[in-house]
């Protein structure tokens, strides 16, 4: 749903780190996203060619790596991933306890890009 | 040809809105202010709880509220026509608010003359839930009328909201909403969630959620009394 306002965040961060270090073209841009975000890869891709047009990331394609829910039980510690279709039923597989936090799945992290 | 180069970047992208709600949020520990982000989906009863809450603490703390819409003016018109101070902030198509549109939106406030606003985010259960807005405390209504089963579909909303109201209690002896079920639901999404049930049609459970909202403003470090506060 605001594909547009994250994805112009990455290319805002990427065009600074291309004229940093002289790149001509952007190729691939490698991405880490939790799944507990709603962005669809599909949509991120379009809403980024649309905004770099005419720039060094122009084309660029977006390689997308998804990270999976992870809860730490607060009884026992234990760090577990979680379906994200069936986070209400989340049970400590260790211990039994229901209390989790979450520590992992919100992400949305720029890993690398290779570039010319 | 080019050579083809790799360059580490290692950056997360909503560094920047975090960073931006940080600095607000040191912003208004120095100003005493206690801001308050309420979300929710269209039509679960945002204004109107908004309106029945400034109702019963408005005698202990002086409260503004910020209204974001995607276009229009229709419920800062009601808060305004209540008394109590508003400023409409129209996000032009955006389904959530960021930092650095609140941070304009209080910039029409007088921050020295209020202790408590409350964001009236956009209504959409999604997009809000991803945007740090600044505020000290995130509150979400759920209403009857949607559906027990809501925090299955949105979990990142219940994830990261301190408090849930659950509201319309009115309309529960039409509905077949489990409330029981809901609450085990947004627990085990966020063990910490605090939650109420409300109507402010009714007026059930309005004051126990006022006399929760007041200590967690007393305890946050982000209130001084009135009387301290240069006018």
């Amino acid at each position: 749903m605001h594909e547009l306002p994250v994805m112009k965040s990455i290319l805002d961060i990427v065009l600074t780190q291309a004229q940093k270090h002289h790149v001509l073209k952007i190729r691939v841009i490698h991405l880490e996203v939790g799944m507990l975000s709603d962005l669809e890869a599909e949509w991120m891709q379009r809403y980024f060619d649309y905004l770099s047009r005419g720039t060094v990331a122009e084309n660029a394609e977006l390689k997308i790596r998804w990270i999976p829910v992870v809860f730490k039980c607060q009884a026992c510690g234990t760090s577990m991933e979680a379906d994200k279709k069936r986070l209400q039923d989340i049970v400590c597989t260790v211990c039994g306890n229901k209390q989790m936090d979450l520590i992992a799945g919100r992400e949305y992290y720029i890993k690398n890009m290779e570039v010319e | 040809m080019q050579e083809i180069r790799l360059i580490d970047i290692k950056e997360e992208i909503l560094t920047d809105n975090k960073k931006s709600a940080d600095e607000l949020r040191s912003v208004l520990k120095q100003k005493k202010v206690f801001l308050i982000n309420l979300m929710s989906s269209p039509g679960s009863g945002k204004t109107s709880l908004i309106l029945k809450t400034v109702a019963q603490m408005q005698d202990r703390f002086r409260i503004g509220v910020l209204e974001a819409d995607i276009d229009s003016m229709v419920d800062a018109e009601k808060i305004a026509s209540a008394g109590i101070p508003s400023v409409q902030l129209r996000t032009g198509g955006f389904c959530h608010l960021d930092a650095a549109m609140v941070q304009k939106g209080l910039e029409a406030f007088d921050l020295s003359s209020l202790d408590v606003i409350i964001i009236e985010n956009v209504g959409n259960l999604v997009c809000p839930a991803e945007f740090d807005t600044g505020a000290i405390l995130n509150a979400m209504i759920l209403s009857i009328p949607e559906g027990d089963d809501k925090p299955l579909k949105y979990p990142l909303m219940f994830t990261i909201s301190n408090v849930l109201l659950i509201n319309k209690t009115d309309y529960l002896p039409l509905s077949d909403f489990n409330v029981k079920a809901c609450r085990e639901r947004a627990r085990a999404l966020n063990p910490h969630i605090a939650i109420f049930e409300t109507s402010s049609k009714t007026g059930d459970g309005i004051s126990t959620w006022t006399a929760w909202l007041t200590e967690e403003i007393h305890k946050s470090g982000f209130y001084e009394k009135q009387s301290i506060k240069q006018p």
